[in-house]
């Protein structure tokens, strides 16, 4: 019973650097209460009310007091949040290599896809060693996918994409809580992370598909809902190809540019109209409500596998 | 002494008219105090009841005690109880309305017709509220986040909304009242830089309240229209943006926090001074201190907001405003501590408390670094550590401060003295079983036990257990003080004007005080905290 | 002639504390309005910039002539407020008695007009989650609540407004105000103007984007 963790694991190749600012913060926070704690403690005993201790000069004001202890907390302030804002940053930008698989929140599950055509619920199987982008959604209201040990969170929404990454760095099993209210079930939309050896996860991999890959499955899709009939290599006047587009540089109409990310193919799928591309006319259909989170993020894949500059990650706004 | 009896003998603001009809229409500063003291007390116990209930769930990792929905009223309702119907009117309402007039040499605030008006306004939207809760309850959390709260729950959203936005009337009139009383209806010689910092916190707070309640106002309105007519202001599935209604929502909800600490604060500075017989150090430091947190908790909101999907720069410029924002808090807590230094200090109940939250706030302060540093919000936002950290602010600093002015002032607005030793030990409970149900809370946080859960991971109970019973033992710190207060009213008005030997304007009329305050409107020509003159005089 | 003794609450010292009291009071208030209409603002500045667009397409289905008319319509009851203040001030209780009716009529007669444009947009299904219709750009039932909401709140001050110059003329016609007191006016006048100037802003942020868009 006494058997109870202070501590959680750290699984990830950011958890070491979260946890050393926390014991950071620990150490200022330890070192300011305990300066309050002894001077309220000291101060009390001293002069209290029929102490021997002399009360002769007692001051009000002491300017040079005041600024230093406006100053001094200023400063390391400072310092705190520039190693945390660094620290934020980098674990909103997924390195250039990292592997995505796709996540659809809904009450109260979590519907996993891997690109191998691999789909879970409520367990997400990855790789040590290997970084991981999560590229989510929510199929209702706000949910948020939070992985203690690996010390990452992030919100996921209905009717946009957010992602984060993370590198797990021991292999083993840990908790996968939603940490956004969602409705009855909110402390039910758990599972696990199962973080493998390469090779067994490979294994893992080959020996747990039921369907075939995102990329195939999202080619039929593109031919089942028609996309091929203006946007196939030989229809350009219709529509933009999308060989090399992912990741490329796209100039709209009205003159502004944008990268071709997953939301904005995504947002070219259900809204056309928003982002229509310089020199085409405003042809395309919506497909709101014909498809659902996870047939989008098959048809993203497979618009990735046409190929684009590799630039996976950072270009995207964080 | 011959004063103790005139006192009570005389007409005081109670006795001066009797019946139902003298209270329920009363436009007395004082009198509506207590109308209020007795309403968010109801209030309190509501919403600590609630909490009662979870924390008991709680004890077992397995939902055994409630259903998931009955938890997830649970803290919903404990969470609107406690915030809108008990912390925020709080201070201002009870001691802030009996208190202000009194401190500027005033007969009354500048519209008591409209104090009254707020009154009646908070109890409407009470009622409203509570009759909601009774009659299906509310299951979104206190924070109404979209779409679940428009689209999706199916509990009483409108009504409650609806409660809120009329008790929002209510504060607003209150701190309206406050800041034309605290610009014109000073006492001669009684310059900004003499006022007590009651009266400065009260200010700051006043001016918090009037410029962002109205956006929860017109944020919880358009959560209303979008619910009932099914149209896509937040709602993502119908074209509006569940981010905007967070940046709305929060945009009131960072400022109301600091509605609700810097009353308290005010109460510290009062007792603090008044119990080590000291001026307070650095009293204009203090003054702009208050002022700078009002004005900087309106550019922190978004760091409610940084796993929201909010932009990664928005983040940045949060974090470092909210580091900036605690910068004013902490001199306060240096202050304060300073103004110990050469005093001759004496523990009374109201100081204790004061003492209580000191430590407790520069606590859940400091943890609010935590939350404000990006990289470890990230793992800590949304699980318990910040429900830790909240608690000890609301619970360790407000409420204490709460409860150190009511003891403090108690013989002034009753004219009777609690018994000592009960309330001493009644503070001692209250400190160790506030620590024992929140650190542990801390820790769960950091291990990752997500918030709003009422079913956890195994490994979670030990910390769960402990907490528990520390809720056992605050559950009795808020009991006994019902229990003593009650029954000093059964005594005669013998407290005297001033049993605490305190500076102050309000110290200079009878306990407790005739209903126009002062026979002749005092004139100021001392600085505050004159506690030191006092001393040399032999005061 | 008012007895001005009897004019000071109890709580104040005199006539002067009491006015200047009630001047900041009010203006406290309209703090409160500001921020109250400045959220539905906020919340059109950033619908519009992302969906300008809809907001184009909406602001077709607005007659901008019934709005220019309005926006007249309360440009001129400030006006006759104003020349409420300035004959109080001069001692002529007619005359003021007169201008608030007048503002009352113009008041009124803004509202009648909000009343036809509301009623078209029933008829021609523009009313977003009770009769909406438009086949238009993407979002642009958003612009449409935006109004209703915005306008509506601003309609509902309009009729507070009212209410509070009747109000007046009641108290003006008992003989209340003089030269020497005649704050409430003022006062009441301080909201009318203030409820006019937030028309001013809605009036061109939804019916000339159509205009010059």
């Amino acid at each position: 019973m006494w058997d109870f963790p202070l501590l959680p694991e750290a699984a990830s190749s950011t958890a070491a650097e979260v946890d050393a600012l926390f014991w950071i913060l620990i150490g200022v926070a330890s070192v300011f209460g305990g300066i309050i704690t002894a001077g309220l403690v000291y101060f009390n005993i001293r002069y209290r009310k029929n102490s021997k201790a002399s009360r002769a000069g007692a001051v009000s004001e002491h300017l040079p007091l005041e600024l230093l202890w406006s100053i001094v907390p200023l400063v390391i302030s400072a310092g705190i949040f520039g190693w945390g804002a660094k620290l934020y940053f980098d674990m909103h930008v997924p390195p250039e290599n990292a592997r995505e698989v796709y996540v659809v929140g809904k009450q109260w599950m979590w519907k996993i896809q891997h690109p191998q055509g691999n789909r879970e619920i409520n367990e997400l199987h990855v790789p040590v060693g290997v970084p991981i982008k999560l590229v989510m959604t929510s199929q209702d209201v706000i949910h948020s996918f939070f992985v203690p040990a690996f010390r990452i969170k992030q919100d996921v929404l209905p009717g946009r994409y957010t992602t984060t990454w993370f590198e797990a760095t021991k292999p083993g099993e840990y908790h996968l809580f939603c940490a956004e209210y969602c409705g009855t079930s909110h402390a039910s939309m758990k599972g696990r992370v199962v973080v493998m050896k390469q090779e067994e996860f490979e294994r893992w991999l080959a020996g747990n598909r039921q369907e075939e890959s995102m990329t195939a499955s999202g080619d039929q899709l593109f031919r089942q809902f028609g996309c091929v009939t203006c946007h196939s290599q030989t229809s350009q006047e219709r529509g933009p190809s999308l060989h090399g587009l992912f990741g490329s540089t796209v100039r709209l109409a009205d003159g502004s540019t944008v990268t071709a990310d997953e939301r904005y193919i995504r947002e070219s799928i259900l809204n056309p109209g928003a982002a229509l591309v310089a020199g085409y006319k405003p042809l395309m259909p919506t497909y709101a409500g014909q498809m659902s989170q996870e047939q989008l993020f098959q048809i993203i894949e497979y618009v990735k596998s046409l190929g684009g500059p590799q630039i996976a990650g950072e270009r995207r706004n964080p | 002494m011959k004063t103790v009896n005139e006192d009570a003998l005389q007409k005081n603001y109670i006795t001066a008219a009797y019946g139902i009809r003298s209270w329920l229409l009363t436009r007395d500063h004082k009198r509506i105090a207590l109308l209020y003291l007795i309403s968010i007390t109801l209030f309190f116990f509501i919403g600590g009841f609630f909490a009662v209930l979870m924390r008991l769930e709680l004890m077992t990792p397995q939902g055994d005690l409630v259903s998931a929905e009955t938890y997830n009223r649970l803290f919903t309702m404990h969470g609107v109880a406690m915030i809108f119907f008990f912390l925020v009117p709080s201070i201002p309402a009870v001691l802030g309305n009996f208190l202000l007039p009194m401190m500027l040499g005033a007969r009354d605030l500048a519209f008591p017709r409209l104090n009254l008006l707020s009154w009646y306004l908070y109890m409407v939207g009470g009622a409203y509220t509570l009759y909601a809760m009774v009659t299906g309850g509310i299951d979104t959390g206190w924070t109404f986040y979209t779409p679940y709260s428009t689209g999706y729950s199916t509990t009483n959203v409108v009504p409650v909304v609806v409660g809120i936005f009329i008790l929002g009337f209510s504060s607003i009139l209150t701190g309206l009242n406050f800041i034309v009383t605290t610009h014109k209806m000073r006492a001669p010689g009684l310059t900004w830089f003499r006022l007590p910092l009651f009266v400065w916190s009260q200010y700051a707070t006043s001016v918090i309240i009037l410029l962002a309640t109205p956006v929860l106002a017109i944020t919880l309105a358009l959560l209303g229209v979008e619910r009932i007519f099914r149209v896509g202001i937040f709602d993502p599935a119908l074209g509006g943006d569940p981010i905007l209604f967070q940046h709305m929502f929060w945009f009131y909800s960072h400022p109301a926090v600091y509605i609700m600490v810097l009353p308290s604060m005010g109460v510290v500075s009062e007792l603090v001074t008044c119990f080590a017989r000291r001026r307070i150090f650095g009293y204009r430091f203090m003054a702009f201190a208050v002022m700078a947190i009002a004005v900087l908790g309106f550019l922190v909101w978004g760091h409610h907001m940084f796993v929201s999907g909010q932009s990664v720069y928005a983040g940045m410029a949060f974090s470092a405003l909210s580091f900036f924002v605690a910068i004013p808090s902490a001199i306060k807590v240096f202050n304060w501590t300073a103004t110990l230094h050469k005093g001759r200090i004496e523990f009374r109940t109201p100081v204790l408390y004061a003492f209580g939250f000191i430590g407790l706030f520069t606590i859940g302060g400091l943890t609010g670094l935590f939350l404000a540093t990006l990289a470890v919000n990230v793992h800590l936002t949304d699980t318990y550590f910040v429900v830790a950290h909240f608690h000890y602010i609301m619970v360790g600093g407000a409420v204490m401060g709460y409860l150190g002015g009511i003891h403090y002032w108690w013989p002034k607005m009753t004219g009777r003295m609690y018994h000592e030793g009960w309330a001493k030990f009644s503070a001692l409970i209250l400190f160790v079983g506030f620590n024992l149900t929140f650190f542990p809370q801390f820790i769960l946080g950091y291990l990752g036990m997500p918030r709003r859960y009422y079913i956890y991971p195994e490994e979670f109970q030990v910390l769960n257990v402990l907490s528990t019973a520390g809720a056992s033992i605050l559950g009795l710190g808020y009991i006994i003080p019902m229990i003593y207060l009650l029954w000093s009213l059964r005594k005669p008005r013998t407290a005297g004007p001033n049993p605490w030997n305190a500076v102050g304007l309000e110290w200079l009329t009878p306990s407790p005080p005739p209903t126009h305050n002062f026979d002749k409107t005092p004139v100021v020509t001392e600085e505050p905290y004159a506690y030191e003159e006092k001393s040399a005089h032999g005061g | 002639m008012a007895d001005n003794h009897s004019r000071v609450a109890h709580q104040f010292d005199d006539l002067a504390q009491q006015q200047e009291a009630s001047n900041l009071g009010m203006w406290a208030f309209l703090a409160t309005e500001v921020l109250f209409f400045g959220g539905m603002f906020a919340a059109y500045a950033v619908y519009r910039s992302l969906y300008y667009d809809a907001f184009v397409a909406g602001s077709q289905h607005m007659d901008v002539l019934l709005g220019a008319v309005n926006t007249a319509v309360l440009l001129l009851s400030s006006l006759t407020v104003a020349l409420g203040v300035h004959a109080v001030q001069r001692g002529n209780n007619g005359a003021l008695t007169r201008y608030l009716l007048m503002t009352i009529a113009l008041g009124s007669t803004f509202l009648v007009i909000k009343g036809f444009e509301y009623s078209h947009k029933y008829a021609e299904g523009l009313i977003p989650g009770v009769r909406f219709a438009l086949e238009g750009p993407d979002h642009v039932e958003l612009y449409f609540i935006l109004y209703f909401v915005m306008t509506g709140f601003h309609a509902l001050h309009m009729i507070v407004g009212i209410g509070i110059m009747t109000a007046m003329i009641i108290l003006t016609r008992k003989g209340r105000f003089s030269p020497e007191y005649y704050n409430p006016i003022e006062v009441s006048g301080l909201y009318w103007h203030f409820v006019d100037i937030v028309w001013i802003f809605l009036y061109p942020l939804f019916y000339l984007i159509q205009v010059h868009p």
